[in-house]
C-alpha cells in the first residue's frame, strides 16, 4: 500500500507587518510547515506503522521549502517530491486548478492507494486542493475528516466528518481515496533526533513542470489577486493601558460593572 | 451571457441552515450586477417544505431535486453539474460550510470553472468578477479578479444578510429531475453523532474566561484555572487547546465547538480565527488579552489589554483576592 501526503510550507505574518504591492513584504514573513498538514503526516505514518506501507510527501514549492519537508521525513515519511521550477517562481498564483494539475501528475507516477491533505493552509485558506484533486484523478474523497479507520481488504475508509456544531458525520470511502485531515484527528509526534538525522539520508527529489510532462500552460489562469490590504478596523476596544498591574485593575473593574464578577 | 446566478442551498436534519438565505442575499446582489435571476436549488430533504420557506421576494426561481434525505457529496456534484446545464448561469454559488468543502472543488473541476473559496464579499463590473477574501489567518484582504465567463464561488457564512420574508416571494417552483448515476456513487454516510457533551454547557454560561494557544503550554492551565477560580467564571477555549487534549471538546468554542452568548467573554491568547469567531461573535461584551495589536480578534473586541497574559492574568487574579 501507498499514501501519497501532500504537504505545503506556510508563510505567516509577524504581528507587525507592511503590505509591498500584492503581497505582505517578505522580510514580515515566516515560514512553517502548514498545520493541518502535520495532522496528515501523522495519520500516513501511523497507517505505515500498523501494515506493510510506503508514505511519500509532495510538495509545491520553492528551495526554501526543503527544510519543511525535512520535517515531514524526520517524523517518518519515506520519501519526498518537490515540484519546482523557473515558471512556477514567477507565476503570480499558483491556483486551486493549476496546484490540482500538478499533484495529479505525481499521482499518476505514484500510484498511490490513498491521498491525504491537509484540510486547508493556513496562508491562503482556499481550502480546496484536495477534494478537487480528487476530482482530477478520478479519486473519490472525503472532506474535513477527523477519524480514520481504514479497511484495506475491503477497501474502504470509515470516516468522520467533523460538521458544525459539534455533530459529526459517519461516512464509507471507497479507495483509492483523498482525504482532507482536520486537526486533532491524531497527535502529531515530535520529530526525534535520530529521525532527523535520517531525514538528511532520505531521497527528495526535485521536479519540474516538464519532467512531469506539463506545459507552460498548466499555469494559466484567469483567477489572478489584484489588491491586497489591511481590513477596515472596525475595531473601536477601548484599550486598557499602563503596565500589567494598571491594565488588570481597569479590566477587572470593567468585570465588576458588568456584574459577572463580585467582590 | 445570462447573467443569471445559481445558488445551491444547504440543509441539515430537515433544517435549512442559515447560510442558505444568505445564499439568496449574495446571489441577489450579484445577479443585479449581472442584469440576470437568481434561481436557488434544493436538492434532498423535504424539497417542498424547504422551498416555500426559501420562496422571499428576491429569489426567481427554485429548483427542487429529491435525492435522499441528506447531504452526499457524490448525488450533490451529479445533480449540480446537471442544473448547471439546465441555467446555464454566469456564477455558480456555493456555501463554504464543511459541506461546501467537501463539494464546490469537485464541481468547479468537474464544470471547468474557475473557484474562488471563502469570498466575504462578491461584485461584477464591466464583466470582471472581484472577489474580496482573507489571507495569513485574516490578517489582510484581497481582491481575487476572475477574468472568464462563468465562476463558481463559495461564500462565507454569517457574512450576508440573512435574506427575510419566509413564503412572501413568487419565485417559480420547479421540480427537477436529475439522473444520477449509481456506480458513481462511492461514499455512503451511515450516521450522525453529536459529540461534545458533558458536564458543563458554555453556552449556558454568563461568564467565559477563554483560551486560546497563546497559553504555550499545559502547564500553564494552573494559573488559568485559578483566574476561573477567583472571577467564579466558566472555562472554555479555542481548538488548538482541544486538538492538543488540554480540556475536553465540550469547552470548544466556535463553528465545530459550541456557540456561546455569554454577558462577557475574556479571549486570553486567542487570534480570533473566523472558525473561532463562529462561536462567539453574539458575546455581549468581549475582551481581548493578546500581545498582538493586530490580532483579528481586536477589530471585535470593545475592550482589551496589549500585553503578554502572563503578566496580566495574575494581576488580575490579584486584584480579586
Ligand atoms: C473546518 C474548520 C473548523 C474549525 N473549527 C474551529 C472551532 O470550532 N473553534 C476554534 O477555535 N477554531 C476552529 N478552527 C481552527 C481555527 O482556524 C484556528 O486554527 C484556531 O481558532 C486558532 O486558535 P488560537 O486563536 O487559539 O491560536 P492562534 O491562532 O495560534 O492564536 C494565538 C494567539 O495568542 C497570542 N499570544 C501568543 N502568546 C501570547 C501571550 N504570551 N500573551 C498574550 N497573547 C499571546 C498570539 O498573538 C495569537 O493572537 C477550525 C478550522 C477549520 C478549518
Amino acid at each position: 500500500m501507498k499514501i501519497l501526503v501532500t504537504v505545503k510550507e506556510v508563510a505567516e505574518a509577524e504581528d507587525e507587518f507592511e503590505i509591498d504591492g500584492l503581497d505582505i513584504d517578505e522580510r514580515y514573513l515566516e515560514y512553517d510547515l502548514n498545520e493541518w498538514d502535520e495532522y496528515a503526516i501523522e495519520e500516513a505514518v501511523q497507517i505505515k506503522e500498523s501494515g506493510d506501507c510506503e508514505v511519500v510527501s509532495v510538495t509545491i514549492g520553492p528551495e526554501r521549502s526543503e527544510e519543511t519537508i525535512r520535517m515531514a521525513l524526520a517524523k517518518g515519511v519515506d520519501r519526498a517530491i518537490r515540484v519546482w521550477d523557473d515558471d512556477l517562481a514567477s507565476a503570480e498564483m499558483i491556483d486551486i486548478g493549476t496546484k490540482a494539475d500538478i499533484l495529479a501528475s505525481i499521482v499518476e507516477e505514484e500510484d498511490p492507494d490513498l491521498v491525504l491533505t491537509g484540510v486547508q493552509a493556513n496562508d491562503d485558506s482556499f481550502g480546496a486542493t484536495g477534494v478537487a484533486l480528487a476530482e482530477t484523478i478520478g479519486f473519490e474523497w472525503g472532506a474535513v475528516v477527523n477519524a480514520l479507520d481504514l479497511d484495506r481488504d475491503d477497501g474502504v475508509a470509515h470516516v468522520r466528518r467533523e460538521l458544525e456544531g459539534g455533530i459529526e458525520e459517519l461516512t464509507d470511502i471507497e479507495i483509492p481515496a483523498v482525504l482532507t485531515i482536520q486537526t486533532g484527528i491524531n497527535e502529531p509526534r515530535y520529530a526525534s533526533l535520530r529521525g532527523i538525522r535520517q531525514a538528511q539520508r532520505k531521497p527528495l527529489d526535485v521536479s519540474t513542470l516538464s519532467d512531469l510532462g506539463l506545459g507552460e500552460d498548466v499555469l494559466e489562469t484567469p483567477v489572478s489577486r489584484t489588491a491586497m490590504y489591511e481590513p477596515e478596523s472596525e475595531g473601536e476596544a477601548v484599550v486598557f493601558d499602563g503596565n500589567p498591574e494598571e491594565s488588570a485593575t481597569q479590566l477587572a473593574d470593567l468585570l465588576r460593572d458588568k456584574g459577572v464578577v463580585e467582590g | 451571457m445570462s447573467g443569471d446566478v445559481l445558488a445551491i442551498t444547504e440543509h441539515r436534519q430537515g433544517e435549512l441552515r442559515d447560510v442558505s438565505f444568505e445564499l439568496i442575499t449574495a446571489g441577489r446582489q450579484l445577479a443585479d450586477d449581472q442584469g440576470g435571476d437568481l434561481h436557488l436549488a434544493v436538492i434532498g430533504g423535504d424539497v417542498d417544505t424547504f422551498a416555500s420557506e426559501l420562496n422571499r421576494e428576491s429569489v426567481d426561481t427554485i429548483f427542487t431535486v429529491a435525492a435522499g434525505e441528506e447531504f452526499n457529496h457524490d448525488t450533490y456534484t451529479q445533480i449540480t453539474e446537471q442544473l448547471y446545464a439546465e441555467v446555464e448561469p454566469d456564477a455558480l454559488l456555493l456555501p463554504n460550510s464543511v459541506n461546501g468543502l467537501d463539494y464546490a472543488p469537485a464541481i468547479a473541476g468537474r464544470l471547468d470553472v474557475p473557484l474562488v473559496t471563502d469570498a466575504i464579499s462578491l461584485s461584477r463590473a464591466d464583466g470582471t468578477l472581484e472577489v474580496a477574501r482573507e489571507m495569513y489567518g485574516s490578517k489582510v484582504e484581497t481582491t481575487v479578479t476572475v477574468d472568464a465567463d462563468t465562476a463558481a464561488v463559495s461564500i462565507r457564512p454569517a457574512e450576508w444578510e440573512i435574506t427575510e420574508g419566509e413564503g412572501q416571494g413568487d419565485a417559480e417552483v420547479r421540480s427537477f429531475d436529475a439522473d444520477i448515476d449509481e456506480s458513481a456513487v462511492k461514499s455512503t454516510v451511515t450516521g450522525f453523532e453529536e459529540v461534545a457533551g458533558g458536564d458543563v454547557d458554555i453556552s449556558e454560561a454568563n461568564f467565559l474566561v477563554s483560551i486560546g494557544r497563546g497559553i504555550e503550554e499545559e502547564d500553564n492551565l494552573p494559573l488559568i484555572k485559578d483566574l476561573v477560580e477567583a472571577t467564579d467564571a466558566t472555562l472554555s477555549s479555542s481548538r488548538p487547546i482541544v486538538d492538543n487534549g488540554w480540556l475536553p471538546k465540550n469547552r470548544q468554542v466556535g463553528q465545530s465547538g459550541k456557540v456561546v452568548t455569554p454577558d462577557v467573554y475574556l479571549a486570553i491568547g486567542i487570534s480570533g480565527a473566523v472558525q473561532h469567531v463562529a462561536g462567539m461573535k453574539g458575546s455581549d461584551t468581549i475582551v481581548a488579552i493578546n500581545t498582538d495589536s493586530n490580532a483579528p480578534i481586536m477589530d471585535l473586541a470593545d475592550y482589551a489589554i496589549v500585553d503578554d497574559l502572563f503578566d496580566v492574568v495574575p494581576q488580575l487574579i490579584e486584584a480579586f483576592e
